[in-house]
């Protein structure tokens, strides 16, 4: 921090507002491919634990300790391989959201209710129908709880892949600490928060929308 | 629908063991029993939940494990204890459910839901776009048997169906189903564990033990005619008091001798419909310790106490 | 493959074992400033989840600060300190040790909290109630009944809290703060592949020992009567 400089400076943001939309969109584009990739990864996997519990135990060991492997860490064990490059950081940040979306897909699938699945069985739904049909439909809830905890530790993660070269809000941050310019720094961690808390808004109004009978209770 | 030597094995265990009988079409077959008595096996061995180790399932002459499981399990009407609605399907869509995998055109869907509905004693209007969180026990009950009914089958499995309603309520609900059943004539097999339940409802009853079937009678005969120790004991000690439930006034030998004005005037008057349970509880309930039985008008005679007595002590 | 072999060439050099730059004093720092962020961190939060949860008051708050907390991104959290540490201890102490333990306490404190408020919430109300029958008093229905009941689920919202320090510890080196982020920026910032992946190895498997380490203990330190609970974070 120099001396005599105010902790913002407001003329600087107000003149750095086109900047800031730049790096909001490489922020959500990050975010958004890591938590589709992650997704649809985990949503095979989950799959796969239901349809063969033995896997389960070596899954989550595997997405375990991905998500215990600090992220600059993870990025930096990449570099030698993938350089500094979106691959790099995109790699990191889904290896971080398959933990938290495998378990909330499995749990959410297994919390239906055993006489809701023995009745549509019963009644003449075919294995796949009940998947879509009966046991998506209610796991729903738990599953987009899921996506909120990823996206929100995604859009964190995703200021440390500055760090190589991508970053989004990161990028002010990292400038901002290396030029000691607190305006920047503080300005790209506020926006990356309120980034977080949009979307993680955005996501409970998608999940109200989806699931009419839980609010009929 | 025909069992045949239909036999159940787990890890070597006999659950259900070389079980045979027939349930006439139309009829209500109640299979009761001790839990582990192999019940709710062999009732869900019928629509293929469970495939039986050997023997044949028979419905219209056709074996069930021919057939391609859930084309057979849309033919069959099917209600458990816990009902099983779908809590994110409002009551019509669970109602049509069956018509909708059968591919029905949407209009007679809905009317076929409606027409449920109201059979099932629950308002239409009021009740379609709710969802099942929104109902109490009893209506999702009546809502699990209109969902079984929807694609008019021939056939119902109905598993302790209403065994989690308090007493009132599953006395109303027995009553409701015995009408709609009556009226649609369907074949029902029908799994408890409540003897009363299954005399009440039953036109047979088969008592498992084990595994295997016990003894298939009617209901009266199953009172009046325990074949062993073990269905004396399960029927209850007061079985004679429970077939004057299977029993009406109508049916048994009145005192003509007596003339209606020399009956005292505190006596009961007793239908010839009525069960001969209800009509000791008001003969008790009255000084007079007789009934008056009159059919509209027409004087039949005397019931006594000893009458009844006959027929309890006939029995055992 | 030529990287793997200059790692191992750069584990085996004694140059990285003497000094102020040596493997063990950075292993040392690290685990330092981890080590007292956490232990600030379960001071503050410990006492507050375990009363919110025996009052079940302020439930909303208890659970809220675990999302929040997960909102902060780590690197913002270091970012953050710097003006903070500069303010409150004067400008030389705005970069190295204060700024990164500064920025770490806050990341201990979300899962003890919220860990201890639901597990001390998720107690049985029979047990409370037939304790609180038996004439057990309040301190006592929570230190003799709810925390032993609770421990699991305690312990593992202390390990998340560790776990999670230990990773956020790596970017203190971006603070000029020592510890294993050192090989990694320093890796970064002279391009050299063998310290950056030498860096990344150890920093992986400090937390994973870490994690593994609480894991022992946490099964060692239960009572054999309570099955550990699934559940929370």
């Amino acid at each position: 921090m120099t001396e005599g400089e105010p902790l913002i400076r407001w003329d600087w943001i107000a003149s750095h507002l086109d900047e800031f939309a730049f790096r909001l969109g490489e922020h959500v584009e990050l975010t958004v491919i890591a938590v589709g990739v992650g997704f649809v990864i985990a949503f095979a996997l989950s799959l796969l634990i239901l349809r063969a519990p033995r896997t389960e135990g070596p899954i989550t060991a595997v997405t375990g300790t991905m998500y215990t492997i600090p992220s600059l860490a993870l990025f930096a064990l990449l570099i030698p391989y993938t350089g500094l490059t979106v691959v790099t950081a995109e790699i990191g940040l889904v290896s971080y959201t398959l933990l938290i979306l495998v378990r909330n897909i499995v749990r959410g699938i297994r919390g239906v209710p055993a006489d809701v699945r023995e009745a549509a069985v019963g009644m003449g739904y075919a294995p796949r129908e009940v998947l879509w049909r009966i046991e998506l439909p209610l796991a729903l809830a738990v599953i987009i709880a899921g996506v909120r905890l990823a996206t929100i530790s995604t859009i964190g993660l995703v200021t440390v892949t500055s760090l190589i070269g991508q970053g989004g809000f990161g990028f002010l941050i990292l400038i901002g600490i290396q030029r000691f310019f607190t305006t920047e720094l503080i300005a790209g961690a506020v926006l990356s928060v309120a980034l977080a808390i949009l979307a993680d808004a955005l996501l409970v109004l998608l999940q109200r929308r989806l699931t009419p009978w839980a609010r009929a209770a | 629908m025909e069992f045949r030597d239909v036999s159940k094995r787990y890890a070597g265990q006999l659950a259900v063991d070389q079980l045979s009988f027939k349930v006439p079409a139309g009829r209500i077959c109640v299979l009761v029993g001790p839990s582990g008595s192999g019940k709710t096996t062999s009732l869900k061995m019928v629509n293929r939940l469970i495939e039986p180790t050997g023997g044949s399932i028979l419905i219209d002459g056709r074996d069930v494990l021919r057939e391609e499981p859930t084309a057979l399990r849309r033919r069959i009407g099917y209600v458990i204890q816990q009902v099983g609605l779908f809590p994110h399907q409002t009551i019509a869509e669970n109602v049509g459910t069956v018509p909708r995998l059968l591919g029905w055109p949407k209009e007679r869907i809905a009317a076929r839901t409606e027409q449920l509905l109201a059979l099932v004693g629950l308002e239409p209007s009021r009740f379609a776009l709710r969802y099942p969180a929104q109902l109490s026990g009893g209506e999702r009950q009546r809502v699990g048997v209109a969902r079984a009914l929807a694609a008019e089958p021939p056939v119902m499995l109905m598993d302790e169906p209403f065994g989690a309603v308090d007493p009132i309520v599953r006395d109303r609900l027995q009553n409701e189903f015995l009408r709609i059943q009556r009226d649609q004539g369907t074949t029902v097999l029908f799994v408890t564990h409540d003897i009363d339940e299954a005399i009440k409802l039953g036109d047979r009853v088969a008592v498992m033990r084990g595994g295997k079937l016990v003894q298939y009678a009617p209901p009266a005969e199953l009172l009046a005619h325990p074949v062993n120790a073990f269905v004396a004991e399960f029927v209850g000690s007061d079985r004679g008091l429970k077939r004057l439930v299977l029993l009406t006034v109508g049916g048994v030998d009145l005192d003509t001798t007596v003339a209606r004005a020399a009956v005292s005037p505190n006596a009961p008057i007793l239908s010839p419909a009525s069960t001969l349970r209800d009509a000791l509880v008001r003969m008790l309930a009255s000084e007079a310790q007789v009934g008056i039985v009159v059919d509209r008008d027409r004087y039949l005679g005397v019931l006594t106490l000893s009458t009844i007595g006959r027929m309890i002590r006939d029995d055992t | 493959m030529t990287l793997l072999g200059d790692v191992a060439r750069w584990f085996a050099d004694p140059a990285h074992y003497q000094g102020s730059d040596a493997v063990q004093t950075r292993v040392l720092e690290h685990l330092e400033v981890s080590g007292l962020a956490v232990l600030v961190g379960v001071l503050l939060a410990l006492p507050v989840g375990l009363y919110l949860g025996h009052t079940g008051r302020f439930g909303f708050i208890a659970v809220n600060v675990a999302n929040v907390g997960r909102a902060i991104p780590s690197l913002a959290a270091i970012a953050l300190a710097i003006p903070i540490a500069g303010t409150l201890l004067g400008a030389a102490n705005g970069l190295g040790f204060w700024p990164t333990f500064l920025a770490l306490i806050p990341l201990a404190i979300p899962p003890v909290l919220t860990n201890a408020y639901v597990a001390v919430r998720g107690v049985d109300g029979d047990v409370t109630e037939a304790a609180r029958g038996m004439g057990l008093g309040e301190a006592g229905i929570l230190r003799r009944i709810e925390l032993p009941l609770a421990l699991p689920l305690i312990l593992a919202g202390i390990r998340t809290a560790a776990v999670n320090v230990v990773a956020t510890a790596t970017l203190g080196a971006l603070v000029a703060f020592g510890g294993l982020g050192r090989y990694i920026v320093d890796g970064l910032a002279l391009q050299e592949y063998d310290r950056l992946f030498a860096g990344a190895l150890l920093v992986a498997l400090l937390a994973i020992a870490v994690e593994v380490a609480f894991g022992t203990f946490e099964r060692a330190a239960v009572s054999p009567g309570i099955r550990v609970q699934q559940g929370a974070l």
